[in-house]
């Protein structure tokens, strides 16, 4: 600012010296109600572990339960799903889960602890919808002659397989991520904690 | 010279006359009245298309009337009620079915949603007709994209409050737009959402914006859209300047006041248009699934997806740009491209005054290739919004590619297009078509 004999210097600079201070306060009272918005602590302390029976559930079949508000799915696959994954290594966009979508036991072939029970989250990657299981293979599917069985999301058409291994060339980027569980015994898993206590 | 209001507008000695000027003393009642409505002068050639400007405000009344209305039997809450039903979901069936005339006034509100955007839409177009973006009402245009925001935000915090499949799944995927920016995506979308997935606080503050804050801004902008507009005087089918040519009292030669003219001729529109909303609104209050889509009349459903989602139809051009983004370009994955050519294609509006280089403004005296380009955009923007509303499939998604492009071409090629374009001469006065 420029400061001409007609203008007390003195006086201006008081004037620059408390705008910019009240400025800082205007700014720093914004603090709190940006940050009221981010979760609560009941928010953050909600999400407890869910415990699952899957005694009950029978080869092929697919279960779905609620965990920190979103869907898990729990599914017995059946021998012939298990060697379908194989012939699709090459479609998919990440087949050896490489990326960080599940914790380490679960970064194998079948993206599982035990290879025919898959927990998987059911959200896609892309935006949040939850695909649909499309487990009928071949052009009965609706998708395509040679479908595997797997998942197709509703909102943007990405597909998954049975190990939510995402296709090739589809607008979700990551496999189906799968939440920390452990079995507690052979018939009841645990989902949100895992050995570690995560 | 007088120099006060009461010396200027000095009462007739009548009972009226002398509290007229008691209130002029304190208050420019009378000043504003010349100022805005019985002074206005606007020109005198206005067409069909004048009368959504004026709509838009009435829409609006509508809306702020209606929804008083409505806050004061919904309940902005997540929660199941001892029934199962979301809280929130069964207040808006509570208003449908037992809040005496609830059902009217809901239906007035989500109807008059899309009637908003259908009138604002077509108020757009009008500017983009005759040119009332150009020098020197660029500010008007600026306030009005504002205002085309605001309704953008409205609309969609609106859309959540009823808890329904769509407006939760549509919530869903729409904030997770905001996770493909780099960087900070996730930390932004949680801290919109304020928890891990959508849920009660997200309602809340929804609710809040909603009610409260997009409202008191939009109706600033309104106020500051319509000052802007009187300062400089209205645009007119010819799209040239009525102040060049004034009598010898300095009023425009081509002006009318705009009371009693214009607001007798906006009755009309708005009687028209009532009768038409009417229709809607006994007849077809969910305009065919467009204006409230059926899946939500089921309640939000976190764990399952409806086969089809899409948003409301005057989303859906914008949606139809987000998808056309399939491919993983330089560095940067397709996801975000779509964001950033969906938030661009709003954006772009702000843009149109400098982006036309005419030497003139209206159609009328345009040469063809404006006239050609701006029919090309209309098809493309429609063929985007009905695309956006089916699922897509490898055909459609070229289709709506090309007409992203299109759209684009537009804005972007209109410096060149509208320089080389080979323009009539303007008239000195307005004319009647």
């Amino acid at each position: 600012m420029s400061c001409d004999e007609k203008v007390d210097c003195g006086r201006r600079r008081l004037i620059v010296a408390t705008a910019t201070v009240g400025g800082v306060a205007g700014v720093a009272a914004a603090v709190p109600f940006l940050a009221s918005l981010a979760p609560s602590e009941r928010a953050k302390s909600a999400g407890a572990p869910v415990e699952v029976d899957i005694s009950k559930l029978a080869p092929g079949q697919m279960m779905t339960v609620e965990w920190r508000g979103k869907p898990v799915w729990v599914i017995r696959r059946t021998k012939e799903m298990l060697d379908g994954l194989r012939k699709v290594d090459d479609k998919v966009a990440d087949p050896k889960s490489e990326r960080n979508m599940q914790p380490e036991y679960a970064k194998n072939e079948n993206r599982s602890i035990k290879p025919e029970v898959l927990v998987a989250v059911g959200i896609c990657t892309h935006l949040g919808c939850s695909p649909s299981e499309k487990f009928k293979t071949g052009a009965e599917s609706g998708i395509d002659a040679d479908w595997p069985g797997g998942f197709l999301c509703p909102c943007h058409g990405s597909t998954f397989d049975l190990a939510g291994r995402v296709y090739k060339n589809k607008p979700a980027p990551d496999n189906l991520e799968i939440p920390p569980h452990k079995y507690l015994s052979d018939a009841r898993i645990i989902i949100g904690v895992d050995s570690k206590g995560a | 010279m007088a120099s006060s209001n009461s010396e200027k507008f000095k009462t007739d000695g009548s009972v009226a006359g002398n509290v007229m000027e008691w209130v002029d003393a304190r208050f420019p009642l009378t000043k504003m009245w010349k100022e805005h409505l019985s002074e206005y002068y606007a020109p005198k050639n206005f067409n069909f298309w004048y009368f959504f400007g004026s709509l838009a405000l009435l829409v609006l009344v509508s809306q702020i009337v209606t929804g008083i209305f409505l806050t004061m039997h919904y309940k902005p809450d997540a929660a199941l009620n001892g029934a199962g039903v979301p809280v929130a979901f069964a207040s808006v069936e509570y208003i449908m079915r037992d809040v005496p005339w609830g059902w009217l006034i809901r239906y007035m509100h989500s109807t008059g949603a899309s009637a908003f955007f259908i009138v604002v839409y077509l108020h757009m177009f009008r500017g983009m007709l005759y040119g009332s973006y150009r020098k020197p009402r660029e500010l008007i245009w600026i306030f009005g994209v504002l205002i085309y925001l605001c309704l953008m935000a409205e609309a969609f915090a609106g859309y959540l409050l009823p808890w329904g499949q769509m407006s939760y799944w549509g919530a869903q995927v729409i904030l997770n737009l905001f996770s493909a920016i780099p960087f900070i995506g996730n930390d932004l979308t949680l801290w919109i959402r304020g928890d891990f997935v959508i849920g009660d606080a997200t309602l809340n503050r929804f609710f809040s914006l909603h009610v409260i804050a997009v409202p008191f801004a939009l109706a600033g902008l309104v106020v500051a859209h319509v000052i802007a507009l009187h300062e400089v005087g209205s645009n007119n089918p010819d799209g040239i300047e009525i102040k060049k040519q004034k009598d010898a009292n300095g009023i425009p030669l081509d002006g009318i006041p705009f009371h009693p003219y214009y607001t007798v001729k906006d009755i009309v529109g708005i009687v028209v248009f009532l009768m038409l909303f009417a229709v809607i609104l006994f007849f077809m209050p969910e305009g065919g699934g467009y204006f409230i889509e059926f899946n939500n009349f089921f309640p939000a459903d976190p764990l399952v997806t409806p086969p089809h989602i899409a948003p409301v139809w005057y989303f859906t051009p914008f949606y139809s740009i987000l998808r056309a983004n399939t491919v993983n370009f330089l560095w940067i994955d397709a996801k975000l491209w779509g964001v950033i050519f969906m938030g661009l294609g709003v954006m772009v509006f702000f843009f149109l005054p400098w982006l036309d280089r005419s030497p003139v403004k209206s159609i009328r005296y345009r040469g063809p290739l404006y006239k050609g380009a701006l029919a090309v955009f209309v098809v493309a923007f429609l063929i985007l919004g009905y695309l956006g509303m089916l699922s897509p499939t490898p055909a459609r998604t070229i289709v709506s590619q090309i007409c992203t492009v299109i759209y684009f071409a537009f804005f972007f090629l209109m410096p060149i297009y509208t320089k080389l374009d080979k323009c009539q001469p303007e008239p000195d006065r307005v004319t009647f078509k």
